[in-house]
């Protein structure tokens, strides 16, 4: 009877070193994202990205000579979801970085926690309040919905057009950029002559187009939407024959929405990162070679078309490697400040240059303009 | 001026043709059962979904249309089969929550089969808009009002003067009595489940070349058709349809009159508003418990 307590201690105690053995063997990034639900679009290639990045660096020898291990979680795009997934992370988990809300309430709701746990937190949501003001441990890939207001009133300013009709989501990614957009028309000398909204599920916006058709003062029509919404509205606005300029946000950088507008997209414009159409970049663009190799491995591994999405978790997760391979260790606190030290780091969204009070890092030459001619992306700049 | 709300009302009646169709399609199980079937939006989903997938697939428009909504009749069978039915003798509002739950189910399974990207159809005879009186109006759009035009005058001739429709109406007003007389309310429920289906299916082949849609497409026309039967009534056929096209209407008028931003809280606050004042809709047949 006491041999065999003995023999079950020390097995015990065996499993235990080999369990803490394999925990510091192991370096793990935690992800919450929204892999289904409506921000689903987003979520998914964000979480196949990562997974082929974290399979890569296992396979070319981990990260510092350790294995790394992915833990990641769907919130089925409820940020109340991404709360308790958050705790998990942190409790259970114990992951070394945590990498996600793919949304920007998520990543608000998940903040608080991870703040109080100290763990390096690198965003993928796109609203400005994110880094507005900067806060500790969090950081941010995705481009602003500021700067692509700007893009576009860079645009119209080369094509001399000054008033914008705006019809926007009534989503958050809609609401927050029909804010930046108001807010920052002034500084470009543009005047928002129609202040429109849509739903996210509507069938038909043309009463609204109808609207801005009948105003004179619009020389230019600006959407603001995610998914199949502005699909919808720029088919309303073909059949109601409207010929104004017409621009989209950075919300439809994808294949889809040419697929869903059809020829109604002839025209459009909007602005978005270089990974729409890697290969139009010049051969001399730094970001060339990130972009092409990301887009390459992307359709290799999952056999599907990119978008910029997944684009933001690949930088976000390299943004990390390099800190970690700077600080030496995955050392939270070190890790964090290595983050913030980023610079001249090129991604597929632009080149990153952070400090204590960006932890963004972009600036408006990240996003270039694209126009949709005949079914395919064409780089204006 | 004129022309503007020329184009206000064809925007209102294609969307409000749609309402209708969907809120027939509450309306028919509501009569056979008395349950709301919160899945009718998911009908008009998989109608979209399967008939876009086949499109895909390389099969011709006319005979996806028809396979799409013979499936989705099949899966309104098999819902009535392996749902309800079981939990026929249980409590109405148990029914309800059960066709909750069927939703959810119908959803996840076209998500992970199908996949969450949106689809559109071709459409039926071309996208170029036709002017009228200043106001353009898409081909599909006037498919969508013919259709459904001619599904009405079906309804109302199947329920009017056939056998088995004045069964299903029997049903509605007295089951017991309908039962009685001989009348298999069992099969009428079934019945009821699969014409709401291929009803649902019909309406989201239609919308889906103007609209697209989605695994996620159901939510929002189930909510809005379930808004128009209340409206018109739940269980009168020419309340669902007069519901549906009021609420495009005000809708649509909203949106181009009044602010956009509001056009989402009229169909709810129209609902409070006949909840309150009429509690059995506008043309529902008034409810009296004799004692």
């Amino acid at each position: 009877m006491k041999s065999i307590l003995k023999k079950t201690a020390l097995a015990a105690s065996v499993l235990a070193v080999a369990a803490t053995g394999a925990f510091a063997q192991n370096i793990k990034v935690g992800a919450v994202l929204s892999v289904t639900g409506p921000a689903a679009f987003l979520g998914d290639p964000e979480q196949k990205t990562l997974q082929m990045l974290v399979d890569q660096a296992n396979a070319a020898g981990g990260l510092l000579g350790k294995k790394l291990e992915l833990v990641s979680y769907d919130d089925g795009s409820e940020a109340a979801k991404a709360n308790g997934f958050t705790k998990r992370l942190i409790e259970d988990d114990k992951v070394d970085v945590i990498i996600g809300g793919t949304t920007t309430g998520a990543t608000m709701g998940m903040y608080p926690m991870i703040e109080k746990a100290e763990t390096p937190f690198m965003s993928l949501g796109g609203g400005v309040v994110i880094v507005e003001p900067a806060k500790k441990w969090m950081f941010k890939v995705a481009h602003n919905d500021r700067m692509a207001a700007e893009k576009v009133f860079l645009d119209m300013q080369k094509r001399g057009l000054k008033g914008l009709a705006l019809i926007s989501e009534t989503s958050g990614f809609g609401q927050s950029g029909r804010k930046e957009t108001l807010a920052t028309a002034a500084k470009y000398n543009v005047e928002i002559v129609s202040d429109e909204t849509y739903g996210a599920k509507d069938t038909d916006v043309t009463a609204q187009l109808t609207k801005i058709k009948g105003n004179d003062k619009a020389q230019a029509l600006l959407v603001f939407g995610l998914g199949q919404g502005p699909a919808i509205v720029t088919k309303n606005i073909a059949q109601l024959g409207i010929k104004l300029p017409i621009y989209q946000s950075h919300g439809v950088a994808s294949e889809e929405f040419i697929k869903l507008a059809g020829d109604a997209a002839e025209g459009v414009r909007l602005p978005a990162a270089a990974i729409l159409a890697p290969e139009q970049l010049k051969d001399g663009d730094p970001q060339k070679k990130v972009v092409v190799d990301y887009v390459t491995a992307y359709k290799a591994a999952t056999k599907s078309e990119v978008s910029t999405f997944g684009g933001h978790a690949r930088d976000a997760f390299a943004i990390w490697v390099d800190a970690v391979k700077r600080a030496g260790s995955p050392d939270k606190a070190k890790v964090r400040d290595e983050i913030e030290k980023t610079k001249g780091f090129v991604g597929t969204g632009g080149v990153v240059n952070m400090t204590a009070a960006d932890h963004l890092g972009l600036d408006i030459s990240a996003f270039k303009m694209f126009e949709i001619r005949k079914g395919k992306w064409a780089l204006l700049d | 001026m004129l022309s503007q709300f020329l184009q206000f009302v064809f925007s209102g009646v294609t969307v409000g043709a749609t309402y209708a169709l969907a809120a027939l399609g509450f309306s028919i199980i509501y009569n056979a059962s008395g349950v709301i079937n919160f899945a009718q939006g998911e009908f008009i989903m998989l109608g979209g979904m399967s008939a876009a997938f086949l499109v895909t697939a390389g099969v011709p428009l006319p005979l996806a249309i028809l396979v799409g909504v013979l499936i989705v009749g099949l899966i309104g069978l098999l819902v009535e089969r392996l749902a309800v039915a079981p939990a026929r003798n249980a409590e109405v509002v148990s029914i309800i929550i059960i066709t909750i739950g069927v939703s959810m189910i119908l959803r996840g399974l076209v998500e992970v089969t199908l996949g969450k990207g949106n689809h559109a159809l071709p459409h039926f005879s071309g996208d170029r808009p036709i002017s009228l009186g200043g106001a353009t109006i898409l081909p599909q759009s006037i498919w969508v009002l013919a259709v459904s035009a001619v599904v009405v005058a079906f309804l109302a001739w199947f329920f009017g003067a056939t056998r088995v429709g004045k069964g299903m109406l029997a049903t509605a007003y007295n089951r017991l009595a309908a039962q009685l007389v001989g009348v298999d309310t069992r099969k009428v429920l079934m019945l009821s489940f699969i014409m709401s289906a291929m009803l649902g299916a019909l309406g989201g082949i239609l919308i889906a070349p103007i609209a697209t849609t989605s695994y996620d497409a159901g939510i929002m026309l189930g909510l809005k058709g379930f808004v128009a039967a209340t409206l018109g009534g739940l269980g009168s056929g020419f309340g669902s349809v007069f519901g549906g096209l009021a609420l495009g209407l005000f809708e649509a008028l909203t949106a181009g009159y009044v602010s956009s931003a509001y056009k989402d809280a009229v169909p709810f606050i129209l609902v409070l508003i006949i909840l309150v004042v009429r509690p059995q809709g506008l043309f529902g047949p008034k409810q009296t418990d004799r004692v």
